[in-house]
């Protein structure tokens, strides 16, 4: 196929060329960026908890009034959930990964430095480890021995006495090797005050922050043997087959208000609900992405069949002329998908810019990694397919044109 | 002539079906998508108090340790206790209040009610007139009443429904975690969006029920909601145990008049950081700033960068509409170049062809943004059916309606005019002579 004469047809038709390869190049930058920013909230989307999270239930209740000793009412009530059919462990926690609300502190390597090291969660709770199903890769879990009550901290941390530290702490492989990178972790010393001091007892594989914002920095956790007591900050953990949950979770609330009917359950979900709530902008935000392509690519399709319908209504002599001086209506067929193929590529190359040039401006603006050039391919291959396929209508039907139109005027 | 060109322009659409319904459908989906997300940009990012906003301010300081101190580095978001009741009783400012969230639980007296949590915000006596808080019954509580910490509650008109049925409560007493307060007064609705006063909670949809005198409820160990930001040995605490003295948790907010006042106020903070250096408490240079309502909520990006995103993607994809639009409409026009040579050979002048042109592109634009509007309001109902926070604030207020309308009538002429130019200048006798 000769492209010379379809450049020179193209170039008679100059403002309306430039109109459609400009509306390509816009759909080209929008669905490279689309499809790269989808594939972004995924990843996010998919980040790992490091917890058994189809066999979590979690229960966050508060006294009415708090007469009762808390220590001795946690204790109390963990005993009692313990005893329900199907319940494999029960734990305490402030917070769980995704869970939103969060409780964060600042490490330091030595107690004097200026500067924290890094933010990472500061996640007190009993039984977490084997709760959570988490994976001790190095070390130790925390035993009854380690745990003291937080009044008992606090009241060492304000009257500047130390008593108490250094304490045991197991933290997240991630947060070790960025404190202590290719060293054993384990005994080393971290500092979240001057007299706050930790000493690394254990190692898990993974587990994310209550507040995951930046994937950078999301898996930076500790895990400190404090006992809470019973409050409206802190959560019963429940660990059960997948299949018992439901009954589980139901029980545990009947047993809970059977130990202490002067108590308000404020929440009572599975782990399942606290993750996908986590991530529901997460999830509306790439299914707008998701429409805004397919709509884009749409538009962009139906306006190319529209302005090929209107060329081939425009060349009925032309072809006719070219079928008759022996073009066949193959021949008519490739003159027009070629056209579009032309077109299209056009559109793209100026979209490859354009989409890199929106890329850097996403950069400036959303805190976004540059657009790997691997997308740039996707944008071209989507608007190469909706050109032809968007040009087959228009072009079958030029095929169609009879050579007679050439010997009828108009 | 106007009649005469619209009914030109219905012929020629009658020719076009499908290519007009193209058209319009492209026009009516970019407006419907860009108005959208526009009209939840202008939701988000709108003054929680029209006509008071300018007057009150954020008024941040800096107790800070002289560890890892910069220059450069900018002060706490919030106040230590210490310091916002200093600043709370210095009384320097036309209104000041003091204030921050909680959770208590509300017993009441019906039987039929279990008790039951609600938010809770414990503050001082200027908060309801500095904030314009409406009330349905009764009336604040007096700066006394936050000395004497007196068992004082205002409630909303929510909660009144649902323990009162909706009856004038005040007067009446409410049991609250195991301690007897007396109503003083019921807000009527009021839901200031963002939650400017305190962001810590989440910047949406976040409503109080119950508001207390903060001395009072500190007294009484009611549970602490929010963030804390801590130095030193300080501890955050949880719930009933308060963040330390070298902890920053508590929101204050001034209301100052005139700027002038502002700029007095500011010299006040100075002062006082001085004061406080003086004294030993703090032990940095006075690093003070006073940020108004919109200061404040632009200073910490309230609103959501995806809904931002958002608005810029619409925007891209009304730019493919059109350009969509414009292609397909010049390719209209010049189709028609014979009969536009007819027009011009009968008479007729550039001018009235452009017109004609014009208001054949105006006709579609009009349809386009009928239907962007009616994709507008399916796009915000979807909007408040999905689960973000912002969800329920999505709706289409008249001036965003405007500004829908406007945006589509705009759009399409633009987009017709070249299409119009173009056609226009059509050289007759060659059109005709080719014919």
């Amino acid at each position: 196929m000769d492209i010379l004469p379809i450049l020179a047809t193209l170039r008679r038709h100059k403002v309306i060329l430039w109109l459609l390869m400009l509306e390509i190049a816009l759909s080209c930058a929008i669905v490279c960026n689309g499809v790269f920013l989808i594939v972004q909230r995924m990843q996010h989307m998919d980040m790992p908890s490091g917890i058994a999270e189809h066999e979590l239930v979690q229960i966050q209740q508060a006294p009415i009034t708090p007469s009762t000793d808390r220590y001795a009412r946690a204790q109390e009530d963990m005993a009692a959930l313990r005893q329900i059919p199907g319940v494999q462990a029960v734990g305490m926690t402030n917070q769980l990964p995704f869970g939103g609300s969060s409780s964060n502190g600042g490490v330091m390597l030595s107690p004097t430095q200026p500067h924290r090291t890094l933010n990472a969660a500061t996640y007190f709770g009993e039984n977490l480890v084997p709760t959570m199903g988490l994976r001790l890769v190095s070390g130790r879990a925390l035993g009854s021995d380690d745990y003291v009550n937080a009044d008992a901290i606090l009241k060492s941390l304000a009257d500047g006495s130390g008593k108490g530290f250094p304490m045991p702490t197991i933290i997240s492989s991630t947060l070790a090797e960025r404190l202590w990178p290719q060293q054993n972790p384990l005994g080393k010393l971290i500092w979240l005050a001057p007299k706050a001091s930790f000493r690394v007892v254990g190692v898990v594989a993974t587990l994310a922050r209550a507040n995951a914002y930046d994937t950078a920095t999301a898996q930076y956790s500790m895990i400190f043997p404090l006992h809470m007591g019973a409050g409206k900050d802190q959560s019963y953990l429940i660990r059960t087959r997948p299949q018992d949950r439901q009954r589980v979770l139901t029980a545990a609330i009947a047993t809970l208000k059977q130990a202490d009917p002067a108590r308000v359950i404020t929440h009572a979900r599975k782990y399942d609900e606290i993750r996908s709530d986590y991530f529901k902008d997460d999830h509306a935000m790439a299914g707008m992405l998701v429409s805004v392509i397919v709509a884009v690519l749409l538009v962009t399709g139906l306006g190319i069949v529209g302005l090929a319908s209107f060329w081939v209504a425009q060349r009925r002599k032309q072809i006719g002329i070219r079928r008759a001086l022996g073009a066949t209506r193959a021949d008519i067929l490739r003159y027009f998908q070629t056209e579009n193929f032309l077109i299209v590529t056009f559109g793209i190359v100026i979209g490859m810019l354009l989409a890199y040039g929106l890329s850097l401006w996403l950069m400036l603006h959303y805190e976004l990694p540059r657009l790997p050039l691997f997308y740039l391919p996707v944008g071209a291959i989507a608007l190469w397919a909706i050109g032809q396929m968007a040009v087959l209508g228009p072009a079958l039907r030029a095929a169609a044109v009879p050579p007679v139109v050439a010997t009828r005027s108009v | 002539m106007f009649a005469y060109y619209l009914d030109l322009a219905l012929r020629s659409f009658r020719r076009n079906k499908v290519l007009t319904a193209l058209m319009v459908l492209a026009i009516a989906v970019g407006i419907g998508a860009s108005m959208t997300t526009l009209t939840v940009l202008h939701m988000l990012s709108g003054d929680p108090l029209p006509g008071k906003s300018s007057e009150l301010y954020y008024p941040q300081i800096d107790p800070q340790d002289a560890r890892g101190m910069m220059p450069g580095t900018l002060p706490p978001e919030q106040v230590t206790l210490i310091d916002g009741m200093n600043l709370l009783r210095a009384k320097r400012a036309d209104r000041q209040a003091l204030m921050t969230g909680g959770a208590v639980p509300i017993q009441p007296d019906s039987s039929s009610l279990d008790p039951f949590y609600v938010e809770a915000r414990y503050t001082t006596a200027d908060f309801f007139a500095m904030f314009d808080a409406p009330f349905l019954y009764g009336h604040g509580w007096s700066g006394a009443a936050d000395e004497a910490h007196a068992r004082d509650v205002v409630i909303t008109r929510k909660l009144d429904d649902k323990l009162f049925n909706g009856a004038d409560s005040v007067g009446r007493t409410l049991r609250i975690g195991g301690s007897t307060f007396r109503i003083v007064g019921v807000l009527d609705r009021w839901h200031p969006n963002p939650h400017f006063y305190d962001l810590t909670t989440g910047s949406y949809n976040y409503f109080e029920q119950v508001f207390l005198p903060l001395q009072t409820a500190l007294e009484l160990h009611y549970d602490h909601n929010g963030s804390n930001d801590c130095w030193g040995n300080g501890t955050g605490g949880a719930g009933g145990i308060y963040p330390s003295a070298t902890c920053v948790w508590l929101q204050f907010w001034v209301e100052l008049d005139s700027p002038a006042k502002a700029a007095a106020y500011k010299q006040f903070l100075t002062h006082y950081s001085e004061e406080q250096k003086a004294l030993g408490r703090f032990a940095r240079a006075p690093n003070v700033r006073l940020d108004d309502l919109m200061q404040w909520l632009d200073y910490n990006g309230v609103v959501p960068s995806d809904v931002r995103l958002q608005a810029w993607l619409a925007f891209g994809f009304l730019l493919v509409c059109l350009l969509n639009t414009v292609g397909l409409m010049l390719a209209k026009f010049l189709r028609r170049s014979g009969e536009l040579s007819v027009r011009r050979a009968l008479g007729a002048s550039r001018r009235a062809l452009f017109a004609q042109l014009l208001t054949e592109s105006g006709v579609v634009g009009l349809a386009g943004g009928l239907g962007g509007l009616l994709l507008a309001l399916l796009g915000l109902w979807m909007v408040q059916h999905r689960s973000t926070d912002y969800a329920s604030l999505a709706h289409l207020d008249p001036a965003m309606l405007l500004v829908t309308f406007a945006l589509a009538i705009g759009a399409s002429l633009v987009a017709g005019m070249l299409p119009a130019w173009r056609a226009c200048n059509v050289t007759p006798a060659l059109q005709l002579k080719s014919n």
